[in-house]
């Protein structure tokens, strides 16, 4: 691979201690290279500096379970999970989170088994255009890891970041408490 | 967004050294206001300096019990931090009462403190907004004021700072640390976030070449008698329309100390020392808080469509002292204002 500087690079000498080689690249117009773990998975990357991880994840890993809703932050359909808590991807540059291990929707379902959440939103029908809903479930994740709620409030306060326009809350609330109920 | 220079500093001196050489540059930790922008291209950096990994993240008592806050520690861990929780209730609660779960997992104290004082023209790009580009006039004077200032304004700007932490952090009169080439200080939190004045352009008065690498909490916590209340238009993730920080003490119902502080009504996290002093000694009962808030919103001035600020501004500043005076502080999760 050229950058734009004319230095030649190989994705494969790409690794996790690539803070030069970030620099190198780095030039106004040039890429950036970084290392990335998604869902177990290690990718070695070029990217455009200006990449959100949601648009990393979509558009070079063909991971499109975490959607794009707002893309500023005030919808929480793009969170996934960096060291078990929810964050949102589309306001997180790729670059910022080189060597970082990231969880997505898409990493939660084991062995062809659902994860507890998954099932949950199933059993209680916790959606309907399902657009939000991988962020509903990242979140919620977090948000038991975190163990921080424990009432119907304190479940509502700590999912308000994810919105959903079909109005699925009563039930989304009430998949979260059964695999509280279960932890 | 236009493409920039990205680096990574691995040491506060690189930090210093990378923006030196570079002082358009930027520092980025959490992005979270500051990426938005520049998706806007309200904010257009031609380099960005990722600060996020230096060892900024600590928590620490000092032996004289001082609490010192590593400007990288997210606000979801000062937040439920058990010194902040214990210690700085007010500090904990008005964390928890801005943003959502996920920002307050990504966002930085120090960017909570330099995020940026805003409102709907400074976002958009097609109309004057003086503090986006200086000179060219303020959209908001005449136009959708709803959530506009009401105290401090100038004729240049009335866009309000949007942070709930700061509100909590002007009761505690916190300091915050700063580094540049010129070497480190302390700025007190009152000194900190500027009016708007001749200036919108300028939020506060930290240089471009300095880092903010911590905040400094007194001794003092108001552990008892606090409480952080905020109203707006949702239960929950909307900036405030009012917000106030309380922190008392109390001997024999009278009330010995009093500090508040209101969020969302000014350029900055609004205090009024003559009015906190007029508590003192005072019996801490509705008609002292009435007063209280009166001297408060005398200077108090509306616009077309947030005129109404200074009545809820007043009914929230009583609410919120009898709520901190009868240790029944306002909980972040049940929204019930009791």
């Amino acid at each position: 691979m050229i950058s734009d500087d004319g230095s030649s690079e190989h994705p494969t000498h790409m690794g996790i201690g690539s803070v030069d080689q970030v620099r190198a690249s780095g030039g106004a117009a040039g890429q950036v290279s970084l290392a990335i773990t998604v869902n177990g998975i290690r990718h070695m990357l070029l990217l455009d500096p200006r990449s959100t991880l949601l648009d990393m994840l979509r558009e070079h890993l063909d991971l499109t379970g975490t959607k794009k809703g707002c893309d500023h932050g005030q919808c929480g359909a793009c969170t996934v999970l960096i060291d078990g808590r929810g964050v949102l991807s589309c306001l997180t540059l790729a670059v910022t989170k080189d060597g970082a291990s990231i969880i997505t929707i898409e990493g939660l379902a084991k062995d062809g088994v659902l994860h507890p959440l998954q099932q949950a939103f199933v059993d209680h029908d916790a959606f309907q255009c399902g657009y939000c809903t991988p962020g509903q479930i990242c979140s919620a994740v977090g948000l038991i890891a975190e163990g921080r709620a424990k009432t119907a409030d304190e479940i509502r306060e700590l999912m308000s970041g994810n919105i959903c326009r079909c109005g699925a809350y009563p039930n989304i609330v009430a998949a979260i408490q059964q695999v509280m109920e279960q932890a | 967004m236009i493409n920039f220079q990205y680096s990574r500093a691995s040491s506060v001196a690189e930090a210093l050294r990378l923006v030196t050489n570079n002082p358009s540059a930027r520092f980025i930790a959490g992005g979270t206001n500051l990426v938005d922008l520049m998706k806007a291209d309200v904010e257009r950096p031609p380099a960005l300096i990722d600060i996020s990994r230096l060892p900024l993240n600590k928590v620490e008592e000092s032996p004289e019990g001082r609490l010192r806050i590593g400007a990288l520690v997210c606000n979801s861990d000062l937040a439920y931090h058990p010194l902040v929780e214990r210690r700085y209730p007010v500090l904990s609660s008005a964390l928890l009462a801005g943003a959502s779960q996920q920002l307050r997992n990504m966002a930085s104290v120090g960017g909570n403190l330099l995020q940026r004082t805003r409102c709907a023209y400074f976002y958009d790009v097609a109309t004057p907004c003086n503090k986006r580009e200086a000179g060219s006039g303020c959209s908001a004077l005449e136009g959708l004021n709803r959530v506009s200032a009401i105290l401090g304004t100038s004729d240049h700007c009335i866009a309000v700072h949007p942070s709930d932490m700061c509100v909590a952090l002007a009761v505690l009169e916190a300091k915050i640390q700063a580094i540049g080439p010129r070497g480190e200080r302390a700025i007190a939190f009152a000194d900190f976030h500027r009016l708007p004045e001749d200036n919108p352009e300028r939020d506060n008065n930290l240089e471009a070449d300095e880092l903010v690498t911590g905040i400094e909490l007194p001794r003092r916590g108001f552990e008892t008698h606090y409480t952080y209340l905020k109203i707006r238009d949702r239960l929950s993730y909307a900036f405030a329309l009012v917000s106030v920080a309380v922190g008392l003490e109390l001997k024999d119902g009278k009330i010995r100390e009093a500090r508040f502080a209101l969020g969302g009504v000014a350029h900055k996290p609004w205090r009024n020392l003559h009015a906190e002093a007029a508590l003192s000694g005072q019996p801490a009962n509705e008609g002292t808080f009435a007063r209280a808030a009166d001297l408060v919103l005398r200077e108090a001035k509306g616009f077309t469509h947030n005129t109404f600020k200074i009545d809820l501004a007043r009914r929230a500043i009583i609410r919120a002292l009898s709520q901190a005076a009868y240790g029944t502080p306002q909980l972040q999760s049940n929204k019930k204002i009791a």
